[in-house]
């Protein structure tokens, strides 16, 4: 029988409803319930496990107590095990934490969590990549990739991996913007980390043309390719993300998952870089940047690597900028461009434009990035 | 609608029939061949000391072992689950073009003063098959208005992959090879325009379309550039859309000095209306299995035939099939060559069948078949289009579909959780082969691509759709129903879909499942 960990941020999204651009602090809930703001949480998770409320015989639910997840189980029929102890409307981002890790200890195969941005930090700094995970979107703020598209769509990724449909997991981004600087009207991302979510291959097509290359193979290709084609002459700046990791691996360099290193002559010649730190390094040489794409909208510059600032692009300009993504990855925002938000509206213009995205060995696609 | 039949009782076999190595039982023999003569035992001696050790096996082959009567009845029940263009209503496969191959052709090919031909024998005793070579070709050239063509590539990619090596040899030979090391292609193209450069050494740059699903001109100005070899495109593109701009992107990649070649795999929506000449390529080829009414089949029963503009006729596979005004003969003496490509002179069989295909049409009769299969496919459709949950890909865009579709059902799985797999597994309850959903990757979502050929009726069409909108009011009403299907057909549901991704666990052969399952 499947154990399935259940944990709801009361409070997430309360924030949004009343323009408050985040929900993180208790001020902040304060201020949202004084201005008539409405807990969002519980009936998104119910939204999301009616999906698989015919499974309630199959599987077991281990949650918290009442708002934490005991409540939604229960309104989908479910008899949850309810472990914890929480104070009643003041749960805080402590006991998010403590419950992933209650859950975990319980053997949990799965930690669904309903939350934002920080709901997903809180659940990364419990478990890492230790079990696998999956948000409902519920916050105001939603940068992460660890989240389903809608509840009901998360419901129903959840639904293939309680039967066992899904076998593969994919690393997804925790990113998170700083809400002070998100009201006055900045956005600065940060790349906290990564959840193991359940990997739905949508865009894969059905086997009946004969097989298609897993993730991994692909990485594996464009990552041989990338370290193929590095030359002496050039200085490479890389980003992060788990897609530029693979290229680090290739090259049997420590990689920093959420900094930017930079390599040199296939040696690493500075590990998380600051971007005082790249400045003098690249100073009068040729180098490149090697970037993924980072987030579930497709950003390529402005999220989680700030360190890449309008001076840095500057030198090193457009040309230079070498973009790698899976081919599942980069059609995952089929329909819209890449995105830009450097933070400085000529920087983004003159990174805007078409990128041969390394997809594979010697193979690429022509995409386009906006601001 | 009401008035359409379809087939509610339909009944398919299901044998539930063993691997024939399950039925395999030790010392039951099919045939026990003679031993052979005493005289020739003597003359001939041990044949079997006479090989090399080395390639003698160290044990029998483990082969099953069953009586004639056994493997009639296996491959015989085998046969009856199978479903295909010939029996049942193919429009399923958009794409593959599956129009009805006249049996009258079938009869000439098994006709034994063509079937015992040996390609081995003289040109002089193949005169009848070498014309039907010749005349063939000046088919396709008319079709295409270029120059000169091979007939000897097994298939519609081996065709593109032969382009690929001559667009190798055209720029090696003028020393630019190092240089000239890309080759361009957009995302609904057949995607052997990526595979098949890609495995002739070249690098491949995919273009992506434009909000109106029209390859992105801007996209494909930002890659062309000195390192262009050439760009390989389809026109109509896989989704049924025709480039309005395709001169434009023969003119963009010339400019950059490239090469241009057009797949024309499946040419049924523009013969006799467009030509690749006229657009600018260089190059072209034709599946003789889609558009020239022959049967399908890969690498065998297939052919591909290559057409290229009279410069680059010096790098064609030899031989190719010559008149000096007298009589057929194989040339070899070409100039440039690649070299071979396949044993011989190409798949006789699809060339003779393709070669009666097209004489009995006449120039009339293709014209014809290009309007008639451009008229089905929009007359079917404005009937899907009225389907409650289907839309198709990048509809409303204001270009009128040439042959084939690419159809979604992303409304309808929200809408009731049933898509392109469920809706799959049910239409074979109906009679109707599983649909082609689309080639890799999926980026139209919960696809499913039809083709109405010229050769289905209004009726087939309007079975079709019929059949289509039953299923839909199924998912909508009773979509369990659809959910456990097949009921009726012989195939089952996948049970383990993520494993074929696997390689412990998927086995091609006996000895592999043994090894990996057992």
């Amino acid at each position: 029988m499947k154990k399935l960990g259940l944990i709801i941020n009361p409070v997430a999204g309360m924030g949004g409803s009343v323009g408050l651009k985040g929900s993180d602090g208790l001020e902040i809930q304060k201020k949202a319930r004084e201005l008539g703001a409405k807990p969002q949480a519980q009936n998104r998770t119910i939204k999301a496990l009616e999906q698989i409320s015919y499974l309630r015989d199959q599987i077991e639910i281990i949650t918290y107590p009442g708002e934490m997840g005991e409540n939604a189980a229960v309104a989908c029929g479910f008899k949850p095990k309810v472990i914890g102890i929480i104070d009643k409307n003041n749960t805080t981002a402590d006991d998010t934490e403590k419950a992933a890790k209650d859950m975990k200890k319980h053997g949990v195969d799965l930690i669904l969590f309903a939350g934002g941005d920080g709901t997903a930090r809180n659940i990364y700094d419990s478990i890492n990549l230790s079990i696998p995970a999956l948000g409902i979107p519920a916050g105001v703020k939603i940068h992460s990739a660890v989240y389903g598209q809608n509840p009901k769509k998360t419901g129903e990724l959840l639904e293939l991996f309680l039967q066992d449909k899904i076998t593969e997991f994919t690393e997804a981004e925790v990113m998170d913007i700083d809400e002070d600087a998100f009201r006055d009207e900045r956005v600065v991302a940060k790349l906290y980390g990564y959840l193991k979510v359940p990997f739905e291959k949508k865009y894969v097509q059905n086997r009946k043309s004969g097989g298609v290359a897993g993730e991994e193979a692909s990485l594996d290709r464009l990552a041989n390719y990338i370290v193929d084609s590095m030359t002496d002459d050039y200085i490479y700046i890389i980003g992060p993300g788990t897609t530029t990791r693979t290229v680090m691996n290739k090259l049997g360099l420590d990689n920093t998952l959420l900094g930017v290193d930079v390599v040199y002559k296939k040696r690493l010649i500075a590990k998380d870089a600051t971007e005082k730190e790249l400045l003098g390094l690249i100073e009068n040489k040729k180098t490149k940047i090697i970037l993924t794409i980072i987030g579930g909208q497709g950003h390529i510059l402005g999220r989680g690597n700030q360190q890449l600032s309008p001076v840095v692009l500057k030198w090193v300009q457009k040309d230079n900028i070498i973009i790698i993504a899976s081919r599942d990855k980069l059609n995952t925002i089929f329909g819209s461009p890449m995105l830009i938000d450097t933070g400085d509206d000529d920087v983004n213009k003159m990174f805007e434009g078409y990128y041969k995205v390394v997809i594979g060995y010697e193979e690429f696609i022509a995409y386009k990035a906006m601001s | 609608m009401d008035s359409i039949k379809i087939r509610k009782t339909f009944q398919q076999a299901r044998w539930n029939e063993p691997i024939i190595y399950e039925l395999s039982k030790p010392n039951v023999r099919g045939i026990i061949p003679p031993a052979a003569d005493d005289e020739i035992i003597e003359s001939v001696g041990n044949v079997a000391k006479t090989l090399p050790k080395s390639i003698l096996r160290k044990e029998l082959p483990n082969l099953p072992e069953l009586s004639q009567k056994q493997v009639l009845s296996h491959y015989l029940r085998l046969s009856q689950e199978t479903m295909g263009s010939n029996i049942g209503n193919d429009i399923s496969e958009g794409t593959c073009t599956m129009k009805y191959n006249p049996r009258i052709n079938e009869d000439l090919a098994s006709d034994p003063r063509f079937a015992e031909l040996h390609p081995e024998q003289s040109e002089d005793t193949v005169q009848g098959i070498l014309e039907m070579f010749y005349k063939f070709e000046n088919v396709a050239k008319e079709v295409s208005g270029l120059d000169k063509f091979t007939l000897q590539p097994g298939g519609g990619s081996h065709a593109v992959y032969t382009a690929a090596s001559i667009v190798r040899a055209y720029w090696e030979e003028r020393g630019q090879l190092d240089q000239r090391n890309e080759i361009i292609t957009t995302i609904f193209s057949h995607p052997c325009d990526a595979a098949t450069p890609n495995t002739a050494g070249f690098k491949v740059v995919t273009i992506y379309p434009d909000e109106n699903g029209v390859p992105d001109i801007e996209a494909l100005k930002s890659v062309v550039s000195e390192k262009t070899a050439a760009i390989f495109m389809t026109n109509p593109e896989d989704i049924g859309i025709f480039n309005p701009r395709v001169d434009e992107f023969v003119k963009i990649v010339h400019d950059a000095g490239g090469l241009c070649f057009y797949d024309q795999a499946n040419a049924n929506a523009f013969l006799g209306v467009a030509r690749a000449k006229e657009a600018g390529f260089d190059m072209c080829h034709f599946n003789i299995h889609k558009t020239f009414g022959t049967p399908h089949g890969c690498s065998g029963p297939a052919s591909g035939a290559l057409g290229v503009k009279k410069e680059l006729a010096k790098y064609l596979p030899v031989p190719l099939v010559e008149y000096d005004g007298e009589k057929y003969y194989l040339d070899y003496d070409i100039e440039k060559s690649i070299g071979k490509v396949r044993d011989f002179i190409g798949v006789a069989g699809v060339v003779l069948k393709a070669y009666a295909w097209s004489a009995m049409m006449g120039p009339d009769g293709l014209r014809e078949c290009a309007d008639v299969s451009v008229i089905n496919n929009n007359y079917m459709e404005k009937k899907m289009l009225q389907i409650r949950g289907i839309t198709s890909a990048f509809q409303g865009n204001g270009i009128t579909r040439q042959e084939q579709i690419r159809y979604s059902f992303e409304v309808l799985k929200k809408e009731t959780g049933i898509g392109s797999d469920e809706f799959n597994q049910r239409i074979v309850d109906y009679g109707i082969p599983c649909f082609w959903q689309s080639h890799h990757p999926w980026v139209i979502p919960e696809p499913m691509t039809l083709e109405p050929c010229e050769t289905y009726s209004k009726d087939d069409i309007d079975e079709y759709v019929a059949v289509v909108q039953k299923i839909s009011d199924e998912a909508y009403t009773n979509p369990e129903i659809i959910k456990t299907a097949p009921h009726n057909s012989s195939s089952f549901q996948r049970n383990d879909v993520e494993s074929l991704d696997d390689p412990e666990k998927w086995a091609t052969t006996w000895k592999a499942y043994l090894r990996k399952h057992r």
